[in-house]
């Protein structure tokens, strides 16, 4: 019996949440008295996922997987599941990682709990924390399966070393045609931008900036800081930037280290969506903006003159401490 | 085309979220409730479907009398029929069970429901319902188009889109992008006339088994002031967000 984790990798190369979910697996294993087996779907040196506490990684290498599918990944974790005798399987919320969980509980006849923010307050009854009414409240969920899966919030947990000796076995699930009856066509990913799913820091632009055409220094603030851009509701239906942008309830959420809003005057609704996030900065020339109630750090300004003298002194402050 | 649409009845967006018998229920006291906006973005695509390909859509939702006000409002966007499985919906697996009664009874072909509720943010119906009625499936879905027997949808990724083909019976959990804000509908009077003469069927719930529950709930703690930072003084937003928040 071993706690299972689904290590999502893209490229051959683990992303940030895997590394995460295998933290936050070798916390349940610890609690359990178990150890940690990772899943790892075509991705290259898998022997990293130890120093997170995965003691066995299961590898496949399967061309047939190189692009995503929610189907035969979940039945290959599903058989995963079932020869580790897994009881706990972890997740990340990425979008994949969501597409796939609910397969995924159907095939393993288990209960699921998304957005979960810690470790299990108790293994028996399995009860976990999680977010709900889009980050408003907590809910605590017990699952009363035999096997759980656990959909941990992106940045809740944070990565903890943990090293470990790990093995690698690889593993060949038996995937059948019904599990590649969705066909990907085509695939269309700006390669050189940070999404706001990956990234750290996320600059954000609202209604304030009053026009397209001054989203310039909004992509210049978020180029210092490495930081994805993103934008408020009115912003996206106004057709000033893409829906891919739009962050809030019915947007994107939002669980990054640092969030700047310029502009945004913080609806509830966009409050809720990014309320994930562990520093909020808000820029505003209108001091009763409820932003400055939800935000940690706030400047009372007008944007045309804040931004660019804070990308300057960011600038002098990266070369400095580079 | 039989299209089913499923829907959540959900707060507003604007609602205060509280919690009552000791934070073991959401308190609906004062709360406006309304069709969850990921359901809405596909009921209105529904509509297209329905206007341009002569589909029929109905709607249904898993839960007692008191939502029957917004499968109304379904009707008066401009569904056919409406459905209403008499059972509270307390877990995602326990809906999806009785939803895929639902869709096997009505031999629907397409079933779009939204991506998540806004309430309890499961995301988990859409993807269950599929796999119990053994249809295809695509998630986060921002543009459907259906031609015969097959669908070509665009699925939302971390970081982009991606194009997906598959062939009905279909779920889809669609949101934003599936159509606009501005293509949604404010059902007019004579929508709001016609929706109460329309068919409202209450159908008994199967057994369906509960797998997980939500045992209480809680506010996030409250949060500090904000620490304000002079608009001519930004060296020491940059010092806070570097020593204090660690955040660069």
């Amino acid at each position: 019996m071993s706690v299972l984790v689904y290590t999502e990798s893209e490229n051959g190369k683990f992303k940030k949440a895997a590394f995460e979910a295998a933290s936050y697996a070798k916390g349940i294993a610890d609690a359990l008295g178990s150890s940690v087996t990772a899943v790892s779907f075509n991705a290259e040196n898998t022997s990293e996922l130890g120093k997170y506490g995965v003691s066995k990684v299961l590898e496949i290498s399967n061309d047939k997987l190189s692009k995503f599918n929610a189907d035969a990944y979940a039945d290959a974790l599903s058989q995963a599941a079932k020869k580790e005798d897994a009881k706990v399987v972890v997740l990340s919320q990425t979008a994949n990682d969501k597409y796939l969980a609910p397969i995924l509980a159907v095939n393993l006849e288990a209960g699921y709990a998304p957005n979960v923010v810690a470790l299990p307050e108790s293994t028996d009854p399995f009860t976990v924390k999680r977010t709900a009414f889009t980050n408003k409240a907590f809910n605590m969920t017990s699952i009363s399966t035999d096997v759980k899966i656990v959909g941990l919030a992106k940045n809740a947990f944070g990565l903890k070393e943990n090293e470990t000796e790990v093995s690698s076995e690889a593993f060949e699930p038996s995937l059948d045609e019904s599990d590649f009856s969705i066909n990907v066509e085509s695939v269309d990913k700006a390669t050189n931008k940070i999404t706001i799913a990956d990234a750290e820091i996320v600059v954000s632009g609202g209604r304030g900036l009053k026009g397209p055409e001054n989203w310039e220094m909004i992509e210049e603030l978020a180029d210092v800081l490495g930081a994805a851009t993103a934008c408020s509701k009115p912003v996206s239906d106004m057709g000033w930037r893409p829906h891919s942008e739009h962050v809030g309830q019915t947007g994107k959420p939002v669980a990054a280290n640092l969030y700047i809003a310029v502009g945004i005057s913080g609806a509830i609704q966009h409050l809720a969506g990014i309320n994930a996030s562990k520093n909020k900065v808000v820029i505003n020339n209108d001091p009763e903006a409820p932003f400055f109630k939800a935000a940690d750090y706030g400047v009372v300004g007008d944007a045309f003159e804040v931004v660019p003298k804070l990308i300057e002194k960011l600038k002098e402050f990266k070369a400095n401490n580079a | 085309m039989k299209i089913l649409v499923c829907i959540s009845h959900v707060p507003d967006t604007t609602s205060k979220i509280n919690f009552t018998e000791g934070d073991s229920q959401f308190d609906k006291n004062g709360v406006q409730f309304v069709i969850n906006p990921n359901d809405e973005f596909g009921l209105t695509r529904a509509m297209w479907f329905k206007e341009k390909q002569g589909a029929s859509v109905d709607v249904v939702t898993v839960g007692e009398a008191d939502v029957e006000p917004t499968l109304r409002k379904a009707l008066a966007i401009g569904a056919d029929n409406a459905i209403r499985v008499n059972t509270p919906a307390t877990d995602s697996f326990q809906v999806a069970k009785e939803l895929a009664k639902v869709v096997e009874d009505g031999s629907y072909d397409l079933v779009i429901a939204g991506r998540e509720s806004i309430d309890y943010n499961g995301g988990m119906v859409p993807g269950m319902l599929a796999k119990l009625i053994k249809a295809n499936f695509i998630n986060t879905c921002v543009g459907l188009e259906i031609e015969g027997d097959k669908a070509t949808a665009t699925r939302e990724i971390d970081g982009g889109k991606e194009t997906l083909s598959a062939n009905l019976p279909l779920v889809i959990g669609g949101q934003k992008g599936l159509v606009e804000e501005s293509d949604l509908k404010i059902p007019n009077m004579r929508g709001i006339m016609m929706a109460r003469k329309k068919p409202l069927n209450v159908v008994d719930p199967v057994d369906a088994d509960k797998r997980s529950e939500a045992v209480k709930f809680e506010k996030p703690a409250p949060k500090g002031d904000v620490k304000l930072v002079d608009a001519d003084n930004l060296d020491e937003l940059i010092d806070l967000l570097h020593n204090d928040a660690k955040a660069i």
